[in-house]
């Protein structure tokens, strides 16, 4: 139990998923301009690591670790997330078309979103690791929260940058670097800031 | 000897219509492996290959590829050459397949590829996709290797692993930056390249 807090707790902070290691960072680039569609993002990207990660988990221990079939793992895992992606389009579409309509065209593209694939195989990383090491995943209850740490490390990363950048509209900015210039080094200021939880124990 | 049609193609991603730093795309990698140069290198090569070999398959089957259900056809086309290519480089260049580790199974979702399958290789023959993929893959590898450059030159002080930068600069109390190898120097370096090439770009268009 005390494990998978940890996991949880560093995978929001120390281990974050754009600050440390730069996953989903298109997506987080191109939507991270208003708060209110970031923030639904946000919530997509978490739902879809929350289920994808813990299915992915079981398909590596159960079924690719015992029949040695390991190498298969980037197909399987992308056809996992496509597949899951697809289902929640169509249920997201059936009961909420609200929710639908605003999220738009980024809900298929959660897909490639390397935020996902990334958190599927760093867990597939995380598997091998001795059962002492703190970032290991022994169980499909670590599996879920690291999910969980992940994708609520990427919703606060992409509601701060949108807020940032709608103060950002009313600053003299020099031309050549307008818009995606000065996002990327507020994004690199952003990471320095988070660097301050890295080696964080609980 | 080539016509201008093709040319462009090939060559305009390089610098006007650069994946990278124009198209913004395939950032999460392009950050991730620049700490030294051999990682970025192999890296870059590696997509170039998949980006020219998946634009190619793709462009190939493009007629029979059902619309609803392309994206799901393009990304097993994209998993197998990067699960190729992994082994590949796991078999021969060990020490560098483990150093990009996860990040040489994300370029199945590179955004470079999806882009381009989307954007190119759906709509033009195969040897024009060729073409593009190339251009494209090149396009990439050119910012990793300059954001690498810098990375590892200022970091460590090394290029490629060898020591560029000759003792005596040390003993005179020149220090190696470690910022330089901290993810958050990657970014604002990108945002640097970007400036310059707006800024370049800017006055070539006055």
């Amino acid at each position: 139990m005390e494990h998978a807090l940890n996991l949880f707790i560093r995978s929001i902070f120390a281990d974050n998923m754009i600050f440390a290691y730069f996953l989903g960072m298109c997506s987080y680039l191109a939507v991270s301009k208003n708060v209110k569609t970031s923030a639904g993002l946000g919530v997509a990207v978490t739902f879809v690591l929350v289920v994808t990660l813990p299915i992915n988990y079981l398909l590596q221990t159960q079924v690719l670790d015992p029949l040695n079939l390991g190498y298969l793992s980037f197909i399987l895992f992308i056809a996992v997330i496509a597949a899951i992606v697809q289902l929640v389009e169509m249920i997201v579409e059936k009961y909420s078309p609200s929710l639908y309509a605003s999220l738009g065209i980024f809900l298929p593209l959660i897909a490639v979103n390397c935020a996902i694939m990334g958190g599927s195989l760093f867990m597939q990383q995380r598997i091998g690791l001795p059962d002492a090491d703190p970032k290991a995943i022994t169980s499909l209850f670590d599996a879920f929260m690291y999910a969980l740490g992940s994708g609520i490390g990427w919703f606060m990363a992409i509601v701060c940058l949108a807020g940032i950048r709608e103060k950002m509209e009313y600053n003299d900015v020099p031309k050549p670097l307008q818009g995606l210039g000065i996002t990327f080094i507020v994004v690199g200021l952003m990471a320095l800031a988070f660097m301050c939880f890295s080696g964080l124990e609980i | 000897m080539l016509s201008q049609k093709t040319k462009d193609t090939l060559l305009g991603p390089l610098n006007t219509n650069n994946p990278v730093v124009v198209q913004i795309l395939g950032i999460c990698s392009a950050l991730a492996v620049t700490v030294q140069l051999k990682p970025a290198l192999v890296m870059g090569i590696a997509v170039t290959i998949i980006v020219a070999m998946s634009n190619v398959i793709v462009s190939l089957i493009r007629n029979t590829i059902p619309m609803r259900v392309r994206i799901i056809v393009q990304l097993v086309v994209v998993a197998a050459l990067v699960t190729l290519v992994s082994e590949v480089l796991k078999a021969f260049a060990y020490d560098v397949a483990m150093q990009l580790s996860v990040y040489l199974g994300l370029i199945i979702t590179n955004c470079i590829l999806m882009g381009r399958l989307e954007a190119f290789a759906m709509t033009n023959k195969p040897w024009d996709s060729l073409l593009d993929g190339l251009g494209n893959g090149l396009g990439y590898a050119l910012i990793l290797v300059i954001v690498a450059f810098f990375r590892e030159l200022l970091g460590a002080g090394q290029l490629l692993g060898f020591q560029v930068i000759p003792q005596g600069f040390y003993d005179f109390g020149y220090e190696n930056n470690g910022m330089m190898l901290m993810p958050a120097m990657a970014l604002i370096l990108v945002g640097c390249v970007i400036w310059a090439h707006r800024a370049y770009n800017d006055k070539e268009a006055k």
